[in-house]
């Protein structure tokens, strides 16, 4: 019991310590794609080609003043950014990131995922949303008008694109027969849920654009809006508090790329690179499909103009929301036919 | 109707429901973009050529025995419309003339040029100096020793 326990936490430690570190380095990331998509360098000067720039921030953030407005409600305005970054670090305890990796060292067997849950799915939908209330309460109680707004539309947003995002995952549960995301990983072994059938292929993409009004990213950004809203919901934070809707904010993206991953790019399935065991090159292959989710996430941030808000909420409603229904129905049938 | 007219913004806009291609050709240019080389001019490591023409800071020209060509007439003093020059004539008893004290104040001048323009000898002129900072205003009044070598001062970062 205590080994399984110790297990357990250093298993989340070194899970968070990681994720945190990849959180830091795609801001740098974004920022260098951003600037080089544009013509333009991006950070450049602390450190070689600006690698030591996310630490810089980190530390600016942290000795800086921390400033609570005279109207804020204090208890709540202190409680939304850890509500947005805690939903975050929860989601990560469900991810498998890999095969069981064996170390021959202790001589022992570990999974890499920090629990396999029968009902994942439904585990990282359900907790997902939570990041919403970080939005929408640290908008509300920071007394400001910009706040109020970014904070409402974001809420309204999210949920409202929750629906389309569940509904266009339901097919993947429907194909794997399970929802546990390790089971759905291991069912994808010869075939990736995406090329499965056509239907799997218009829920992945269904998938892509809920996740990113889920997320606020750029064609769905409502929430932060800079033109209109100054900054949106977090206008009134500064400091650490700040620094935390950020981490939040990219882990969430970084766990939406992991689920993606999981959910139609076959998770670690791949073949195994001679030497270094089915673990490592397990691991190997979750990150790089990772990595190109969230590549495709700032490309096209760098590409796409901000839709309307009234725009947004109409493709969400009348498109995305019956095509994912339909969506279902259709892979029903396919199902029904084929197996 | 109060409005029975029409502006197109763009005639070759695409129509309502069709956008879809052109957003892919939107993500294909962008990682066209990403490819090719950044324009930017990493400024105090490299920097962009001033024209010849340029009115940076003030060089006082030597001739070829290193000897100032200044004769402290004073006619840059006088024509300066920022009243930035302050010339100090010394003579020695059969000598020539030569400028005891010319004292430039950089934060005064407003680099017209006027002074190079007047001057009879040739003597002053605006080099292509342009990114000069230093912490005092003190700094920026410059006496005949600085004005002799004005690329000194060029900003190298840090």
């Amino acid at each position: 019991m205590i080994e399984f326990l110790l297990i357990t936490i250093i298993k989340a430690l070194v899970i968070i310590g990681i994720t945190f570190l990849i959180v830091a380095y795609s801001t740098w990331f974004e920022r260098k794609l951003l600037g080089h998509i544009q013509l333009r360098h991006g950070p450049m000067r602390v450190g070689f080609h600006g690698l030591l720039q996310p630490i810089a921030d980190g530390i600016k953030s942290l000795f800086k003043e921390d400033v609570i407005p005279e109207n804020a409600d204090t208890p709540v305005f202190l409680m939304a950014p850890m509500i947005s970054l805690s939903a975050a670090i929860l989601l990560l305890s469900v991810i498998p990131f890999g095969p069981p990796i064996y170390i021959p060292i202790i001589e022992r067997e570990f999974t890499l995922c920090l629990a396999d849950i029968d009902i994942g799915i439904l585990f990282v939908l359900g907790i997902s949303t939570i990041g919403a209330y970080g939005c929408m309460l640290g908008g509300w109680s920071s007394g400001n008008k910009y706040g109020v707004i970014g904070g409402l539309r974001s809420s309204a947003q999210m949920i409202s694109y929750e629906l389309p995002l569940v509904l266009s995952v339901i097919p993947i549960i429907m194909v794997s027969g399970t929802s546990s995301l390790v089971e759905i990983v291991q069912s994808q072994a010869g075939l990736w849920n995406v090329v499965k059938c056509p239907f799997t292929f218009i829920a992945f993409i269904l998938s892509v654009i809920c996740g990113l009004a889920e997320l606020n990213r750029t064609p769905f950004d409502m929430a932060e809006a800079e033109a209109e809203l100054a900054c949106g919901y977090n206008v009134e934070y500064s400091s650490l508090k700040f620094a935390l809707f950020f981490i939040a904010e990219y882990m969430h993206m970084f766990i939406f790329a992991a689920i993606t991953t999981t959910l139609f790019l076959g998770g670690w399935q791949g073949p195994e690179i001679p030497f270094i065991g089915a673990g490592l090159s397990g691991l190997f292959y979750f990150s790089i499909k990772t990595f190109l989710i969230i590549f495709i996430f700032i490309w096209e941030r760098a590409t796409f103009p901000r839709l309307r808000y009234d725009e947004v909420m109409q493709f969400g409603w009348k498109i995305l929301f019956p095509v994912s229904l339909v969506n279902i129905l259709f892979t029903g049938l396919w199902l029904l036919t084929f197996n | 109707m109060k409005y029975d007219y029409t502006i197109n913004v763009s005639l070759n806009r695409p129509e309502k429901g069709k956008y879809i291609l052109p957003l892919l050709k939107g993500l294909f240019y962008t990682l066209k973009q990403l490819f090719t080389k950044p324009i930017t001019i990493e400024y105090p490591t490299k920097k962009r050529e001033v024209s010849k023409r340029w009115r940076g800071l003030h060089r006082l020209k030597t001739d070829d025995k290193g000897k100032l060509k200044c004769v402290a007439c004073g006619l840059c003093a006088a024509i300066c419309p920022s009243d930035a020059i302050k010339v100090c004539p010394y003579e020695e008893e059969g000598g020539e003339r030569y400028p005891k004290e010319f004292i430039i104040d950089e934060i005064r001048c407003i680099f017209c040029g006027f002074c190079a323009e007047a001057c009879p000898m040739d003597a002053i002129e605006l080099t292509g100096v342009y990114d000069y900072v230093d912490y005092n205003r003190s700094d920026f009044i410059f006496d005949i020793s600085k004005l002799k070598t004005p690329e000194e001062f060029i900003f190298k970062g840090k």
